[in-house]
């Protein structure tokens, strides 16, 4: 039955290989330049003595119009992989059958339903894996020069930090959970629904909602935070924001020491600890923005930040690749119960 | 003598609707059974609940003595060739008999590549581009190559033209006499199974209206004509089937195991094609006289 699923998974195979390839050249040609650049830029020296801004600032300015486009391409791509190969390959994989008929054909071998699903499932997964990982394996080489400059370049830490929302899910190994899920969301889209053209669009969607929710809603809870109390000066003044119903903040500071880090939440406190209202500083209602950052730096303010450190990458990575499979496993589950108990003909 | 098929009160229920209900019959090895009844009567159903497709709503069924597609040797003894033969478009001829090669120990290649050749197709023609007919004959030619003890077709040459399907009866008549396989086969037309059957089972609204061999069956009905009168007046023995009546001559069509000795009537032999219209529309009069009683 696996000789057979292998065979019949060709065509996917192909095409596969043929976007990996087209992926690969484009990547294999383009990155050495890539990597030239950073080099002779000294970012890599810098960090042991400081004064990386400047260096980050220009490598990150000085991008061609390819580099900086491809590697937004890039993210682009890697976020579509696990969507596509859950709406191709997993949904079409039950709906082919009972659309055409051939379900009929194929359960009526000397061989179970549960072992077909096995081999269809087990080489499909197995494909969408490796698929995902060659993927982010190219992606991630070749993008290490922009991602370890972005951060360190100035006013662009927050979008291009590897823990963020652009980073995070397509670099690392996050993609292969994503593209496993995907795939089993798929086949599950096509045991509910048994059309191939809803399910696929069933599966587009459903994954569409996940990769959105996720990063907002359950990322930030699965790795305890880590804290830092910074101490407000004008130096470090990002702005602040004064919000309808007294709901008020002063943006967290660019810190060094977060570089790279991932701020989850933050309070500002004032020298005695309380909660600071920055609509109590009267400077600060219709007047310029200096007279107000000011102000508010004579106030000894603090702002408390809670944060995914950069150290976290790993350990994050493997902590979402593993809910991804597991919730993968439990989808693969359903579709087992389903297929055996005979709901699909 | 074995049952091949045996069911118990079997039912199968799609949401609300019956498809077949507290069905039971017993289905003999060694024969080719033509299993007919109108459409709807809930053949498909039945075909697919014997080679595990469906699960019953209730009651039991046994194919070759165990639950069908139970585990790979129930699945190996019964070869299936489903309505309209389903097989996959984008593979070609040679594919399907590997396909057949792989996920089948009991796998008979020779056959296979012999029937292949015989009916001139060519092996790398895409099984999408075959005339129904040929279809037909693969998708045969894949359960046969299985050598089950057990060949189930549900209408398998409904859809195809006259030449083809004599084409087709006749392969799966030869493949039966070499290889000593049960067949069960299901048509609504009469005409497609007076050729190829020797047991006949009638199902209509999922219940069995009669069963047995064909030869005898044709012995013990007869049909009689001759001046008007009651069925009340008939021998014991003799069991109405179908009657019609003018105002001069009833037309009647009996069943009986004693030969028939009243002088008034003149006695012919029936066709299997009258036999089975006769046991259908006795179904659907007792039917509409149950509805009277209901109402």
């Amino acid at each position: 039955m696996i000789r057979l699923s292998v065979f019949q998974f060709r065509a996917q195979a192909v095409t596969a290989a043929a976007a990996l390839t087209v992926f690969a050249v484009i990547l294999a040609a383009s990155g050495p330049h890539l990597y030239g650049m950073y080099h002779s830029s000294g970012i890599a020296s810098c960090q042991a003595h400081g004064g990386c801004v400047p260096l980050a600032t220009s490598f990150v300015h000085n991008l061609a119009g390819f580099y900086a486009v491809f590697y937004f391409i890039g993210i682009g791509l890697l976020l579509l992989v696990p969507a596509v190969i859950g709406a191709f390959w997993g949904a079409p994989l039950i709906t082919r059958e009972l659309e055409a008929g051939t379900f009929q054909l194929a359960w009526t071998q000397s061989v179970t339903r549960i072992r077909w699903l096995a081999a269809k499932l087990g080489v499909g997964a197995l494909a969408a894996m490796i698929t995902a990982g060659l993927f982010t394996l190219l992606l991630s080489w070749w993008s290490s020069p922009v991602d370890t400059a972005s951060p360190l370049a100035e006013n662009n830490g927050v979008m291009f930090i590897r823990l963020g929302y652009a980073l995070f899910p397509t670099r690392g190994i996050t993609p292969i959970g994503y593209a496993t899920f995907a795939f089993a969301l798929g086949i599950t889209a096509g045991v509910l629904i048994r059309r191939t053209v809803p399910a696929m669009a069933a599966t587009l969607g459903c994954f569409a909602f996940i990769q959105i929710a996720w990063p907002v809603w359950v990322r930030p809870h699965l790795l305890s935070p880590a804290h830092a109390t910074v101490a407000l000066t004008s130096a470090n003044f990002a702005g602040f924001a004064a919000g309808p119903g007294g709901m008020t903040f002063v943006a967290p500071p660019v810190v060094p020491k977060l570089s790279g880090g991932w701020v989850q939440s933050f309070r500002t406190i004032d020298r005695a600890g309380r909660l600071f209202n920055v609509n109590l500083v009267k400077v600060c209602r219709g007047s310029t923005f200096h007279a107000c950052q000011n102000a508010l730096v004579r106030l000894h303010l603090r702002d408390v930040i809670a944060y995914q450190p950069a150290s976290h990458f790993w350990t994050l990575q493997w902590y979402e690749t593993g809910i991804f499979l597991a919730a993968a496993a439990l989808l693969a589950a359903f579709c087992f119960w389903s297929i055996r108990s005979r709901r699909l003909s | 003598m074995g049952a091949v098929i045996e069911t118990s009160a079997l039912g199968k229920r799609y949401r609300r609707t019956w498809a077949l209900r507290d069905c039971t019959l017993a289905i003999p090895e060694g024969r080719v059974v033509g299993l007919v009844g109108p459409n709807g009567a809930g053949k498909t159903t039945l075909l697919r609940l014997a080679v595990g497709l469906l699960a019953p709503t209730c009651g039991t069924i046994g194919v070759l003595g165990k639950e069908p597609a139970s585990g790979p040797a129930q699945l190996a003894g019964v070869g299936f060739v489903a309505q309209d033969t389903p097989v996959y478009s984008r593979m070609s001829v040679a594919d399907h008999l590997r396909l057949g090669a792989w996920l089948n120990p009991t796998w008979d290649g020779g056959l296979a590549a012999r029937r292949i050749a015989q009916l001139g197709l060519d092996t790398r023609q895409r099984a999408g581009s075959l005339s129904g007919g040929e279809r037909a004959q693969l998708a045969l030619t894949l359960a046969l190559a299985k050598r089950p003890e057990l060949l189930i077709l549900d209408e398998p040459v409904a859809s195809l033209d006259p030449l083809a399907r004599r084409e087709f009866l006749r392969g799966l008549m030869e493949a039966v006499a070499e290889h000593e396989v049960s067949v069960v086969l299901s048509s609504h037309l009469v005409a497609d199974l007076e050729r190829v059957c020797d047991y006949l089972v009638v199902l209509v609204a999922s219940r069995v209206r009669v069963a047995g061999e064909v030869s005898a069956l044709l012995e013990s009905h007869h049909r009689l004509s001759g001046p008007r009168r009651d069925r009340s007046t008939l021998p014991a023995g003799q069991e109405v089937i179908e009657e019609s009546h003018t105002d001069r001559q009833s037309l009647l069509l009996v069943r009986t195991d004693e030969p028939i000795c009243d002088p008034a009537w003149t006695v012919k032999p029936v066709s299997m094609e009258d036999l089975v219209l006769a046991y259908m529309s006795r179904a659907s009069v007792d039917r509409t006289r149950r509805l009277e009683v209901v109402a």
